[in-house]
């Protein structure tokens, strides 16, 4: 499902919180309302960690990972890292890694399987990644800006791409990544839809002004609703439910 | 947790339409192509949900002046414009506060009834709303006419707004240096700065708004008279925190009361000083100092204004009291100085023809322009009494009282009507207030206004007269040929028949005048 969320009075929930399949990290904000829309949707199915990244709240952006693995700019501190490793579970290898381009989730946009990277990242950082998250890793561009990460939200199921994507370039996304890809905006028409929202493969977190049309398009490209922790059960429970009211 | 599924997006459906729509409108969900479109915005939401025109105000006060029409443009100053000129357009556009933040494509006025006293513009904007988008819009703003009265037509409604005054005056009985005065203030363009010009006894009144304007004036009276200043200034105002004060300034400026050809006895210790001119002379000229010839021997002397105030000395006798004599026998002496020659003639009183046989014998400095039986105005000295101090040193003095002679002639004397019409020119005129004599009953202020503008009128005509007879007087001046006249009219025709003796009346030639001047804001001169 879908969620529209603020962090402090801003939109791009994407900048201050990071959402995998096996985990979620979310800045530490002066109120605890934004953590609590992660905790009422994620409480007791996967690890919700409240951390800093290199004294900053900017975690979404500095920091890229999925299901397998966590990677962390080489700003961040001992600190910071330890209190990740202890929070996260033990399955998620985390590693810091040199690169030039420190925010890695402006540059990197992967799912468990693939993921799209600036073109100028160093093959080292490539190979980590390869390692690491378990991905498969193109250098592309998303509608001819480079910063894959912003403009690009993914996950297993879809991925939605800036506005001015072409046709082309969607259907040459798409083939890259075996996942279906739409156009689209968040937070009333904004183009970067990587910092303006989050996703797995079950849960959508977006802005607050994001309007019914945006978030129609994007429960529908990742298939929110359908695949809910426990999936085919809970798709039993709601269909004898619907249809125990007629 | 559980909700309905919207439909899917057909995407695959988007994708084939010829249109090829990429996106969905952020706002209602039309099918757009994001490639081209603003934002993520379909065209009817942009023209909805944008408005670049936002902070810009509609509608505003314009202030116009009603009495002088013209329009403030904040903070302070004052412009002319039509309706619906572009002048006015630029005051509306610069009253409206945020339009420069946009681009102004295009401002028009739209026409409304003037006395509605309300003013609308059409603006069309142009401003970049997305990345990439230039939005155009058009408006319309209303302005209100308010009235407004300009500190310059507050000050000319309100009396006794001068800051600094000049007060002429010389204490002599007839008005031709007036007269004199104000053709040169005309001709230099000294009264281009005063607030009024009254008329007071003995002189003029300039009055001036400014401090410096009233000095410019002094220095220009004492660039062509000597005369002699005397500032004072009265508080008018002060603020006790700032110390600001205000004041009224006067200055009471004194023409010398020498004028042409008056009879001037000098005091015998600043005779001997002018070199030793005999102290009983005729003033011949005003200039910046007092020109003094002797008529017996034509030696001339020059008294500067400061050397004058040093010691002022008044006239001994001035041109009203000039008595007209015949001449019966001229002989040149064969001197000259300049445009006077020397002579020695016999002349009578005119009024003595017929009645007595005397006779007196005089030197005078007209000999190039008296001839026998001519008629000529001078002092009679010998049948005067003056009380005149320097005069009574001079008849005490065993070195000049053998000296004084009997005439002094002035000048010729030309017979004419009382009051030729027919001038070929004629003077500008300032225009100026009289200064009212409210004290006076209705019937005897009538009668002396009457003797009043009597004599002012014996005045100017002896003013013109002078202008006539002296050349050198006139090159100081203005002189405007009249119109409505012949100008290819003969000097000869132009006389009048019904005197022989207008024949020798001297004219002023046509070359010399100038043509019409602009009677737009000047007085007749006749």
């Amino acid at each position: 499902m879908a969620v529209r969320a603020q962090f402090e009075n801003s939109n791009e929930v994407g900048v201050f919180s990071l959402l995998t399949n096996s985990y979620a990290v979310v800045a530490v904000g002066a109120s605890e309302n934004f953590y609590s829309v992660f905790e009422a949707e994620l409480q007791d199915v996967i690890p919700i960690c409240h951390a800093t990244i290199a004294g900053t709240r900017l975690v979404g952006r500095l920091a890229v990972g999925n299901k397998n693995g966590l990677l962390v700019p080489t700003t961040t501190t001992d600190q910071e890292l330890q209190h990740l490793r202890n929070t996260l579970p033990d399955s998620v290898k985390i590693q810091r890694i040199e690169e030039r381009l420190s925010a890695l989730g402006n540059v990197i946009c992967c799912n468990d399987h693939v993921a799209l990277v600036h073109p100028d990242l160093e093959r080292e950082t490539e190979e980590i990644l390869a390692d690491v998250l378990g991905v498969e890793v193109f250098r592309q561009t998303v509608a001819d800006n480079v910063l894959t990460g912003s403009y690009m939200a993914l996950s297993n199921q879809g991925g939605i791409v800036h506005p001015k994507t072409s046709v082309r370039d969607q259907d040459e996304l798409s083939s890259l990544l075996q996942v279906p890809l739409v156009a689209g905006s968040v937070n009333r028409g904004s183009s970067v839809v990587g910092a303006g929202m989050v996703v797995n493969d079950w849960l959508a977190i977006t802005g607050l002004d994001t309007t019914a049309t945006e978030l129609s398009v994007i429960e529908s490209v990742f298939r929110l609703g359908e695949m809910a922790p426990g999936g085919a059960s809970a798709g039993v429970n709601k269909e004898s439910i619907v249809e125990s009211f007629y | 947790m559980s909700m309905d599924l919207d439909a899917p997006v057909p995407m695959s459906g988007l994708q084939e339409q010829p249109v090829s729509a990429t996106i969905l409108c952020c706002n209602c969900g039309a099918a757009i192509d994001g490639t081209t479109s603003a934002g993520a915005l379909c065209q009817d939401c942009v023209r909805l949900t944008i408005d670049v025109s936002q902070g810009i105000q509609r509608d505003g006060v314009l202030h116009a002046c009603r009495d002088c029409e013209r329009w403030l443009q904040p903070p302070t100053s004052w412009v002319v414009a039509a309706l619906e000129s572009k002048e006015l357009l630029a005051v509306c556009l610069r009253r409206l506060r945020g339009l420069s933040k946009v681009r102004i494509i295009d401002a028009s006025f739209i026409w409304t009834e003037p006395h509605s006293r309300r003013i609308k513009v059409k603006i069309t904007i142009q401003q970049e709303a997305f990345q990439g988008t230039i939005i155009q819009q058009t408006f319309e703003v209303e302005f209100v006419v308010a009235s407004q009265q300009c500190p310059d037509c507050q000050k000319s409604f309100t009396h006794n707004t001068w800051r600094a005054s000049v007060q002429v005056r010389q204490k002599v009985p007839h008005k031709r240096t007036f007269l004199y005065l104000e053709q040169l203030i005309l001709k230099n363009g000294a009264h281009k700065d005063t607030v009024n010009i009254k008329e007071a006894k003995d002189g003029l009144d300039f009055y001036f708004a400014s401090r410096s304007h009233a000095e410019k004036m002094h220095e220009f009276l004492a660039s062509v008279v000597p005369c002699k200043m005397k500032k004072s200034q009265e508080l008018i105002s002060m603020d006790t925190h700032t110390s600001v004060k205000s004041y009224k300034f006067t200055f009471s400026v004194e023409l010398i009361p020498i004028c042409k050809d008056d009879l001037v006895a000098l005091p015998i210790k600043l005779a001997r000083q002018l070199g030793n001119i005999s102290p009983l002379t005729l003033c011949h000229r005003i200039g910046s100092s007092v020109s003094l010839i002797d008529p017996t021997s034509l030696q001339t002397a020059e008294i500067p204004a400061n050397i004058y105030w040093r010691s002022p000395f008044k006239n001994l006798a001035d041109i009203t009291e000039l008595k007209e004599f015949i001449v019966l026998d001229i002989e040149p002496v064969g001197q000259s100085n300049g445009r006077y020659f020397l002579a020695e003639a016999t002349v009578a009183r005119a009024s003595d023809l017929g009645s007595n046989q005397n006779q007196y014998f005089v030197r005078t400095h007209l000999g190039g322009i008296l001839h026998v039986g001519d008629s000529a105005l001078g002092y009679f000295i010998s049948g005067t009494v003056f009380n005149n101090d320097n005069f009574e040193a001079i008849e005490a003095s065993g070195q000049y009282s053998s000296t004084i002679p009997d005439v002094v002639l002035v000048k010729k004397h030309y017979a004419r009507k009382k009051k030729p019409k027919n001038r070929a020119w004629r003077l500008r005129r300032m225009a100026r207030e009289y200064e009212e004599e409210a004290a006076a009953g209705a019937v005897q202020t009538s009668r002396r206004q009457e003797q009043e503008q009597n004599r002012l009128e014996a005045d100017y005509e002896m003013f013109l007269r002078d202008i006539e007879e002296d050349h050198e007087m006139r090159q100081a001046l203005d002189l405007y040929k009249t119109r409505n006249k012949p100008q290819a009219m003969g000097e000869a025709d132009e006389m009048d028949e019904d005197e022989g003796s207008d024949d020798e009346v001297p004219k002023i030639n046509m070359d010399e005048l100038l043509d019409n001047f602009d009677e737009l804001n000047m007085e007749d001169g006749e």
